[in-house]
């Protein structure tokens, strides 16, 4: 087998506090082919969100390496997109400025000016969001807000989009749509994904291959299950389909038999 | 099937009732109903402080119209610098200058000082902001200067300048510098992680961050820094110019004492008041239209 577009290699985390070293992640090791869609699910508290800033770069890993492309991470960079969690729009500046802060920053010098708002543009338009663009994030709703940090985070055309719970903060219905257009993209431009989540059906209905957690302190991965289901994937056929039943029965064993959530485990 | 008729029930019946109300009675109850609002709110927002006014000049009269007050009355004030207050505009030789150019000699130099302040200010708070180190070792210094009273520092200043003007405006300078440096620190400290992982994702350069996330992040606390700057500045000018002399605000007041012209001291500190309060809501207002954005997001 090849090597691997984006590869983990035995990440270890740890932090130091007042001399006492908590151990946050132990040997952490994946490897992700290019356009592959993964989940990373786990409990709270089991580092899965530190494995993803290790990615991003923003936290330095204890030890082990993480490659993209054939090169080491140790810095954050706009070829690893982020969507965090809270959105994370500058309130400030309106849609469109937020997704073109990024777009001038990211293509200053390989693309005009006029190529520059074209492509903020159709970014936004990919979202659906090119008609909020002069509105500022106050003033749209939360799944919009979160829109427009994907369609932030796509312009800057990542090597790998990096999404940290991107629709844990929204309603159930505004995140099944969500979902949805986060497939369709996912379709269209073929990115390699890279997702936090404590959905089952979110990492079933969207992943190739689901990444389950050990719990905490110490995290591991205990198991990576393949999801085995044709795309398009339409989520009202898969409510009943034998396949996606199994692989959501498996997480959730995983999950409640033999992780269960422990708490103050200290 | 019986469902849909419950539906169709229940939205016919009470929907057209509503429309009626709504058109019928509305338009006419709404407009009535703003005149009358509008005109309690003027009368409410104005008529409290012209009677407190009102009142505060009666009590001053009642209490000042003996022949034997060593203080003048509000009329005795009218009489005594009627010619002060209706030429503010008057241009004379030296020190002898309408009220307006008085105000506005004092404002140039709070104008300098206060620019000089608000640079130097936003600038040394974004580092001790920023390093810790920097805080470490600059937090205790401050804290220790910004209690010297501003008119200590005039001495110094005056041996260092050997002017009285660009010492007044170094006083404005070191008396508003202090609430700009630490109310910029805090607002620094107070980015949320979030943007500064946004800038740290697109790798903006020292001075992209410095424009497009921190200054725009810190804004409300600088402004309230500002505003707290702006008002020490105006009660610094007052006192510096007393001592220095030469044209201004301070100076006037201190003259017209010497002068034994007490109407027109009164006549300047209304003034002062004035000039202060709009400085403050200058500041105040530009901070709105700054910091429009970020104020509840």
């Amino acid at each position: 087998m090849a090597k691997p577009y984006l590869s983990l290699e035995f990440v270890d985390k740890s932090f130091e506090r007042n001399g006492i070293r908590s151990e946050v992640l132990t040997q952490v090791s994946l490897g992700v082919q290019k356009g592959e869609y993964i989940s990373i699910i786990g409990h709270s508290g089991c580092g899965k969100s530190t494995l993803l800033n290790i990615v991003a770069g923003l936290t330095q890993a204890t030890s082990g390496v993480v490659f993209l492309d054939g090169e080491v991470v140790d810095s954050p960079g706009p070829e690893r997109g982020v969507v965090f969690q809270n959105h994370s729009l500058l309130p400030w500046l309106t849609v469109y400025e937020n997704v073109s802060l990024a777009v001038d920053k990211v293509f200053s010098r390989t693309k005009s000016a006029a190529q520059r708002h074209e492509w903020t543009m159709r970014n936004l338009d990919l979202v659906q969001m090119g008609h909020a663009k002069d509105k500022r994030p106050s003033e749209i709703s939360g799944g919009m807000k979160q829109r427009v940090g994907i369609a932030r985070a796509l312009a800057m055309e990542p090597k790998v989009l990096l999404l940290d719970e991107p629709f844990g903060a929204l309603d159930a219905l505004t995140r099944a749509h969500l979902q949805d257009q986060v497939m369709q993209i996912h379709t269209e431009l073929g990115n390699t994904v890279l997702m936090i989540t404590h959905d089952v059906d979110e990492a079933v209905l969207l992943s190739d291959r689901i990444v389950m957690m050990t719990n905490g302190p110490s995290a591991k991965i205990g198991e990576v299950l393949d999801v085995p289901i044709a795309r398009p994937r339409r989520r009202i056929e898969l409510a009943s389909d034998r396949t996606y039943l199994r692989c959501r029965e498996a997480v959730l064993k995983f999950l409640y038999e033999r992780h269960r959530f422990v708490e103050a485990a200290e | 099937m019986s469902v849909t008729k419950l539906k169709l029930n229940d939205d016919a019946a009470p929907a057209r009732k509503a429309e009626i109300i709504a058109l019928a009675r509305e338009p006419r109850k709404a407009r009535r109903y703003d005149l009358a609002t509008l005109a309690g709110r003027v009368a409410g927002t104005v008529l409290p402080p012209l009677v407190t006014i009102a009142l505060i000049l009666l009590l001053w009269e009642v209490l000042c119209s003996s022949p034997t007050s060593s203080l003048p009355s509000p009329t005795r004030v009218l009489e005594e610098s009627w010619e002060l207050i209706v030429n503010p505009f008057y241009v004379g030789q030296g020190v002898d200058q309408g009220m307006f150019w008085h105000i506005f000699a004092s404002l140039q130099r709070v104008a300098i000082g206060f620019t000089l302040a608000v640079i130097a200010g936003v600038a040394l708070g974004a580092l001790v902001g920023q390093s810790d180190w920097a805080m470490r070792g600059l937090d205790p210094v401050f804290q220790v200067l910004r209690t010297v009273p501003p008119l200590a520092w005039l001495p110094l200043s005056l041996a260092a300048f050997r002017d009285g003007s660009p010492s007044a405006i170094f006083v404005i300078f070191i008396t508003a510098i202090w609430p700009i440096i630490i109310n910029t620190a805090v607002g620094i400290r107070n980015i949320p992680t979030d943007y500064v992982n946004v800038a740290r994702v697109l790798r903006l350069n020292p001075l992209e961050y410095f424009t497009k996330i921190m200054v725009p992040s810190a804004a409300p606390y600088i402004f309230t820094g500002l505003r707290i700057g702006i008002g020490l500045s105006w009660l610094a000018i007052v006192a510096a110019e007393m001592l220095i002399g030469g044209v201004g605000i301070g100076f006037f007041i201190w003259d017209a004492w010497n002068s034994s012209l007490i109407s027109d001291i009164i006549v300047a500190l209304v003034y002062v008041g004035l000039v202060g309060f709009l400085l403050d809501r200058c500041i105040a207002f530009l901070g709105r239209i700054v910091t429009r954005g970020t104020a509840n997001a």
